[in-house]
């Protein structure tokens, strides 16, 4: 018997976003002050769609995930406001929230093998999952529920009551993907689900990440450093550069036509098969605790203006579709006069270097 | 100082590499050590052959479980070699003392994958990159401190003063991997084994350091082994590249000519399976199942043949081979599972690679007719052409497979490739 994949997702929210987020921060407490890691973000996810979300280590691409789930350290804190099928889930109360995760809300992390109770069975894993949220299940309906999903992510039944151990690194990831997906909830956040494996598992995860929208309905939120794994598995992309989403659209909109020169330079940088000569971003992202005035990359910016580095860009419907934040798109009634004139850039020097 | 020792004035390679195997024994538990009992012997580097040219960059492209980083370690003495030879400058490193091994690190230096953990956190760059020169016999601080300051300037880290007193800690991830290509060319080294030096960095990082690499090279006269697993790369850095699965070199050839035409269905994959950050290219792959097997139990014949999406009569196929075939036939169909495994038993002994299998335990003629429903599911499946017969035996049958060797690396157009779908093609001998 199969299971309905799709009945509860698609009642709920027809046509609306899974995920509405509006302004979100997230800061984390230091001696130094305060590191504003996420720094007033806004998207949408519709149902089943992929959003992919791209920068370089410390851009506050993990904090945003964690932040979503509510998973995040002791010390920080956040703001703003995340719907969820329309219900604010950052003023939910700790059991509310609690009762959330796992059912409704899912998250993939970046190593499958520290996930896992190494004293578990895999058999153990379900049934504690599901239990938690549907305590009325027989072992036998959880078996079942279970075997459907390991069937999608290609683990056969034999394995079902293996140990964590006696699987591959690629296994385990689907034994992760499986566990977060068997409550079939309606968001996901997974965080390099691919860094820690190998190419070619890499790219079967992939595939599995592409073949969810399909088997399952689930709108997630692709957390990566790899440009071409966006490309790969993502409809939309948002591109992250110290605590803001400087550029999101569809990723064919996005790669082809990058309208933010981060994304224009990150796009450059990435070395593949038709790579024909190095290109890099010179400079290091910002320190969040102490982030430059104006637009936060015109330091790293080839193209940076006078304007960019007094005053702080404005969000604008991107041509062609979607948002960007950067002078050079506009709008142009606010940039004072002169202030397209080209900035005189310090010189970056290996001291600055990420 | 000389820029770079007077090695490659001759005409002949710079290291010649031979029949090299590193194999590790598995300890196993006290019984088994007490008793003498052999646990097992993992194979992680197995009879390689591998010249390198003076101001060559070669590359060693596998997945982790290759043997790539091994072979790399080996050329440094660093893991010892269990038959061959690695002849550098008329020496052969496979069989040297520890003494002479230092001796030979003032011309071959490594840098390693993770700069976090190749620097120690209590030393600073001063001494980290100094200690190389102190253990080579420089008792002079202030030279020391010329030798260094020399290095940082190499590597970009400048003004030297900023970073002389630099921990670790204080330093990003591309400038710790400065540091650490600092340490490795502060002796004048002639070859630089590079163990993924790139694969901890950001992307926008990457390319800084490769270009640094190839600035070094060209400076410096240096030569290359590249060890990666990331096949973008080693397009951009390498001269040549060896492909290897499980110990061995499956292809080895030109650049441009492994690019160009891949010929190891192995290749193919590692090919096909780099996203490409453009949405237009995008083209529905054909990616091998599974992943890199137990090197101490590497499938029989050819070692890919379990994943490989050519695989054809001649691989190998073995009885774990039809385990993963029944297994892939229970991930196909929902109702059938248990009353089928109920026929079919335990799989679990068919993990002893073997070239018979026998299975089942609910009557010869119940796992005949699973096994043939298996078999119509997907007649082209190779596994069925290597079977040679299938035999009654109790309460089930008994496969048999066609038994085969692993291949050879054979001359196919201008590299050399080691696939039982490229059969000799003459005289052509590997890595020359």
């Amino acid at each position: 018997m199969a299971i309905d994949l799709t009945d509860q997702v698609v009642d709920a929210s027809a046509g609306q976003p899974v995920i509405s987020a509006r302004d979100v921060r997230v800061w984390y407490g230091t001696t130094r002050g305060a590191i504003r890691a996420v720094d007033g973000v806004s998207f949408d996810l519709a149902p089943g769609e992929t959003l992919g979300l791209v920068g370089e280590s410390g851009c506050g691409k993990s904090t945003l995930g964690r932040g979503l789930m509510g998973l995040l350290p002791e010390g920080a804190k956040r703001d703003g406001q995340v719907l969820f099928r329309g219900r604010d889930i950052f003023s939910l109360s700790q059991k509310a929230s609690y009762q959330l995760r796992g059912s409704e809300l899912g998250m993939i992390f970046q190593e499958p093998l520290t996930r896992l109770n190494p004293l578990m069975r895999i058999s153990q894993h379900f049934e504690e999952t599901i239990k938690q949220h549907e305590p009325d299940l027989s072992k036998d309906d959880i078996r079942e529920r279970a075997l459907e999903v390991l069937r999608l992510m290609g683990i056969p039944p034999t394995r079902y009551r293996s140990y964590p151990h006696e699987f591959s690194g690629g296994m385990r990831q689907r034994l992760m993907i499986a566990l977060a997906l068997v409550l079939r909830p309606a968001f996901v956040v997974a965080d390099e689900p691919t860094t820690a494996l190998d190419v070619l598992v890499e790219a079967q995860i992939v595939q599995i990440l592409n073949d969810l929208r399909r088997n399952f309905q689930t709108s997630l939120l692709l957390i990566t450093h790899n440009v071409g794994i966006v490309a790969e598995a993502c409809d939309r992309v948002a591109v992250m550069y110290a605590g803001r989403i400087v550029e999101q659209g569809t990723v064919t909109e996005v790669f082809k036509h990058p309208q933010h020169p981060y994304t224009r330079e990150l796009l450059r940088s990435t070395i593949s098969l038709s790579t024909t000569g190095l290109n890099f971003i010179p400079g290091a992202p910002p320190d969040l605790v102490d982030p430059p005035d104006g637009c936060r990359f015109h330091p790293r910016c080839p193209e940076a203006m006078t304007v960019c580095a007094s005053k702080n860009p404005v969000d604008m419907e991107r041509p062609g579709g979607g948002r960007v934040e950067c002078w050079l798109i506009g709008p142009e009634s606010e940039i004072p006069a002169g202030g397209k004139q080209p900035l005189k850039q310090q010189e970056l020097t290996v001291a600055d270097e990420a | 100082m000389p820029t770079k020792p007077d090695t490659q004035t001759g005409t002949g390679p710079l290291v010649e590499v031979r029949h090299l195997s590193v194999h590790f024994q598995l300890r196993g538990g006290t019984m088994a050590r007490l008793f003498g009992r052999d646990i097992g012997t993992i194979k992680a580097v197995d009879g390689i052959d591998l010249d390198l040219q003076p101001g060559e960059v070669v590359g060693l492209v596998g997945e982790s479980g290759s043997g790539k980083s091994t072979l790399g370690r080996a050329l440094l003495g660093l893991v010892p070699a269990t038959t061959g030879s690695i002849r550098l400058q008329d020496q052969d490193i496979a069989r040297m003392s520890r003494r002479q091994l230092r001796e030979i690190r003032r011309v071959v230096q490594m840098v390693f994958q993770d700069p976090n953990a190749a620097l120690n956190p209590s030393m600073t760059v001063e001494q980290a990159v100094g200690d190389a020169l102190r253990v080579h016999g420089m008792r002079s601080a202030s030279r020391r401190r010329e030798g260094v300051v020399k290095a940082l300037e190499r590597v970009g880290l400048s003004p030297v003063e900023l970073f002389l007193n630099k921990y670790p800690r204080d330093l990003s991830g591309g400038q710790k991997q400065r540091v650490v290509m600092a340490r490795a060319i502060v002796l004048n080294p002639t070859l630089l084994v590079a163990d993924e030096p790139v694969s901890m960095l950001d992307m926008s990082v990457r390319a800084k350091i490769l270009q640094l690499m190839l600035d070094l090279k060209s400076e410096l006269g240096l030569t290359y082994i590249y060890i990666t697993h990331d096949l973008a790369t080693a397009k951009y850095f390498c001269d040549r590249v060896a492909i290897m699965y499980l110990g061995r070199v499956v292809e080895i050839g030109p650049t441009e000519e492994i690019f160009a035409q891949p010929r190891h269905p192995y290749t193919k994959a590692l090919l096909s399976a780099i996203p490409e950050p453009d949405p237009d290219k995008m083209v529905p792959r054909d990616l091998p199942r599974g992943e890199i097997p137990d090197a101490a139990d590497p499938p029989l014949g050819c070692a890919f043949h379990p994943r490989c999406p050519e695989a054809v009569r001649g691989c190998g196929w073995e009885s774990r081979d039809l385990r993963a075939l029944v297994e892939q036939h229970w991930l196909r169909t929902d109702m059938a599972y248990d009353e089928e495994q109920a026929v079919i038993g335990d799989l679990d002994h068919l993990d002893a690679p073997a070239t018979s299998a026998t299975l089942g335990t609910g009557g010869a003629g119940a796992v005949r007719a699973i096994l043939d429903r298996v078999r119509a599911e997907d007649p082209s499946e190779p596994l069925w052409s290597g079977v040679t017969s299938i035999e009654d035996a109790g309460p089930g049958v008994t496969v048999h497979f066609e038994p085969a060797e692993p291949p050879a690396l054979r001359r196919a157009g201008g590299v050399d490739v080691a696939c039982v779908l490229y059969p000799d093609e003459g005289t052509g001998r590997a890595s020359d």
